[in-house]
């Protein structure tokens, strides 16, 4: 557990070593450029596939129904008509707030649970601490199905079933990943400043919520934007816990949707399609506010620990 | 310890307890309604013998050993890529996370768009380079090589990953390769690959167990709600028969033993990867490579 997880940028790559049997310079110059206008070349290719389908499903949603199929970027009659009628179509305002609701609180429930329980393992030391962190890391290698059922029977059995609740509230008790990631973050801290802290009368409570929350602030942010992401994404958990169509979030809407205007029979891809758009933007909007702090958290995901 | 607490809680109520009930429950008929009811190893026997236990697995299985080579090896490619592109890296890697962003059942929508047989995006291109393309999302034979295209989309996240190990490797062994006359893949094989050999062998993991627990996408594009009366087999995946298992008709004791079936199948692979990859990973300090 040497490394340290660094969360800075990761730095741009130097221009690659040229290759031996070096040819005369004029020649090495034009094979160069024409090197750099081939990868220039693949990478804008690359970057098409990643990002046409998003912008086709944008185009598509002003889209009348007819031309929904027709790989047109611009539409030949552009029109709102698909968002007024999705929101005549759906309760989507409850479901956006329903959504919102259990993004946050799932996202915050787990940065503070998780930040506790790291700095917990990462500051004291205590008989077991060892094999307790490795139960930690264990429990990431068990597939979700396995505590699937009887997850769900504890929740029916307070009742929950059918509210929220059951989307989030777990979160209170951490989760093995972010407890690993914020524990790195925590043990990079150089150990001085909390025994000064402690020798100025710092509790416990204190050095933990004055010094070292304040120090591992991108850690938190990348804890907070992974587990929104998580939570405003999740469908499978929905689809257990929810039941009317009031209570759905915007993925359990989206498709419950799928199953009334594809799999009923009628089919009304344009609308399917807006309501896609409506489920997706947020996300990107998060993707962009916290761009830097969601590729640093990305890349510090492989550096083995 | 107090500020562990909250863990150690959460362990003992949605970790433990859930294990040792999910392995009582897999040992029971249990419907919900009434009480459990104690049949010893029956599900298991079932399991063997129901068709779609099989077929899922054999589904899940194809799709995993298509989509992980593919996902891990392109990856490598665009993150290889990306470190020559310079200033323009940032960007471009903003571009490939992109995917990454959008909600599983929105990828699966998408596929039942771009991959559509007769109007999809995915044939329009193919037919420009003159290839007609097949009804990726009815044809039964190309339903999960269209799942695995559509999952190669988010791949992204493991370039980002790469990426960062790629930087990571000292640019003095590349002058050292360069002055010993070591060609471009002379360079890849014996610098490149050995160390960033220990972020590709985590990747190969995480994926595999991440695909082999597929669920969202192949379910919002092939099952219907509730009564099951649309479903597409080709596109049946373990833990969406598990989900349905237990969920749709309520046989909760079987779901479980499907549960500790593919808890017993991701051991064993991740065991076999880890013994192979112990071969093959190079760690520094280490002798040899």
């Amino acid at each position: 557990m040497a490394s340290i997880p660094t969360l800075k940028q990761v730095p741009d790559a130097p221009v690659a070593p040229v290759p031996s049997g070096t040819p005369p310079q004029a020649v090495r110059g034009r094979r160069r450029l024409r090197a750099r206008i081939l990868l220039l070349t693949t990478m804008v290719a690359a970057t098409a596939v990643f990002v046409y389908p998003l912008i086709w499903l944008v185009s598509a949603s002003f889209k009348p129904q007819s031309e929904v199929f027709d790989n047109r970027l611009i539409p030949r009659s552009p029109t709102l008509q698909n968002y007024v009628e999705i929101w005549n179509a759906a309760p989507l305002a409850l479901w956006m707030g329903n959504t919102v609701l259990v993004t946050v609180l799932a996202a915050v429930a787990v940065t503070l649970s998780s930040s506790m329980v790291a700095w917990g393992f990462a500051y004291y030391r205590f008989r077991g601490r060892n094999a307790l962190f490795f139960l930690v890391l264990a429990t990431m290698m068990l597939p979700g199905a396995v505590t699937l059922i009887p997850t769900f029977l504890i929740w029916n059995a307070l009742g929950q079933v059918g509210t929220l609740t059951p989307l989030w509230a777990g979160n209170l008790f951490g989760s093995a990943f972010y407890i690993f990631l914020l524990r790195q973050f925590f043990l990079g801290l150089p150990r001085q400043i909390f025994e000064a802290a402690r020798t100025d009368g710092a509790n416990d409570w204190q050095l933990f919520r004055h010094f070292a929350l304040p120090l591992c602030k991108p850690a938190l942010i990348v804890t907070l934007l992974f587990e929104a992401q998580a939570a405003w994404t999740d469908l499978m958990r929905p689809l257990i816990y929810l039941r009317d169509s009031d209570t759905f979030t915007v993925p359990r809407g989206l498709k419950a949707m799928v199953d009334q205007f594809g799999f009923a029979g009628n089919w009304h891809w344009e609308l399917i399609v807006t309501a896609s758009v409506i489920t997706t933007l947020p996300m990107i909007v998060l993707f962009f506010v916290g761009q830097r702090h969601f590729i640093e958290g990305v890349a510090t995901t492989g550096v083995k620990g | 310890m107090l500020f562990i607490s909250p863990w150690i809680l959460g362990f003992l109520v949605f970790t433990l307890w859930p294990i040792l009930y999910s392995g009582y429950l897999s040992l029971t008929d249990y419907d919900v309604l009434s009480d459990p009811n104690y049949i010893g190893l029956e599900n298991y026997r079932e399991l063997a013998e129901d068709p779609r236990v099989v077929l899922s697995l054999r589904n899940t299985l194809f799709y995993t050993a298509l989509s992980v080579p593919l996902h891990v090896g392109i990856s490598l490619m665009l993150a290889m890529l990306l470190m020559r592109a310079q200033r323009a890296t940032g960007f471009f890697r903003t571009a490939f996370y992109l995917p990454n962003m959008t909600p599983p059942v929105a990828v699966g929508i998408l596929l039942l768009l771009l991959f559509n047989g007769h109007d999809g995006l995915v044939n329009a291109v193919l037919g420009i380079f003159g290839i007609p393309g097949p009804d990726w999302t009815t044809d039964s034979t190309w339903i999960k090589p269209g799942l695995v295209l559509m999952s190669l989309w988010t791949l992204g996240g493991s370039t980002i990953i790469l990426l960062a190990a790629l930087n990571n490797v000292p640019r003095d062994l590349y002058d050292a390769a360069l002055v010993d006359g070591a060609g471009a893949w002379r360079r890849f094989i014996t610098v490149t690959v050995p160390m960033i050999s220990g972020t590709l062998f985590f990747l190969v993991i995480v994926n595999t167990i991440a695909a082999l627990q597929s669920f969202t996408e192949a379910y919002t594009a092939y099952f219907g709600a509730g009564n099951g009366t649309y479903s597409n087999d080709a596109a049946l995946f373990y833990v969406i028969y598990l989900f349905r298992q237990a969920f749709e008709f309520l046989n909760m004791g079987f779901a479980s033993a499907m549960a500790w079936l593919l808890f017993g199948i991701i051991m064993v692979i991740t065991a076999v990867q880890y013994v192979v990859g112990r071969k093959l990973v190079f760690y520094e300090g280490e002798d040899g490579g």
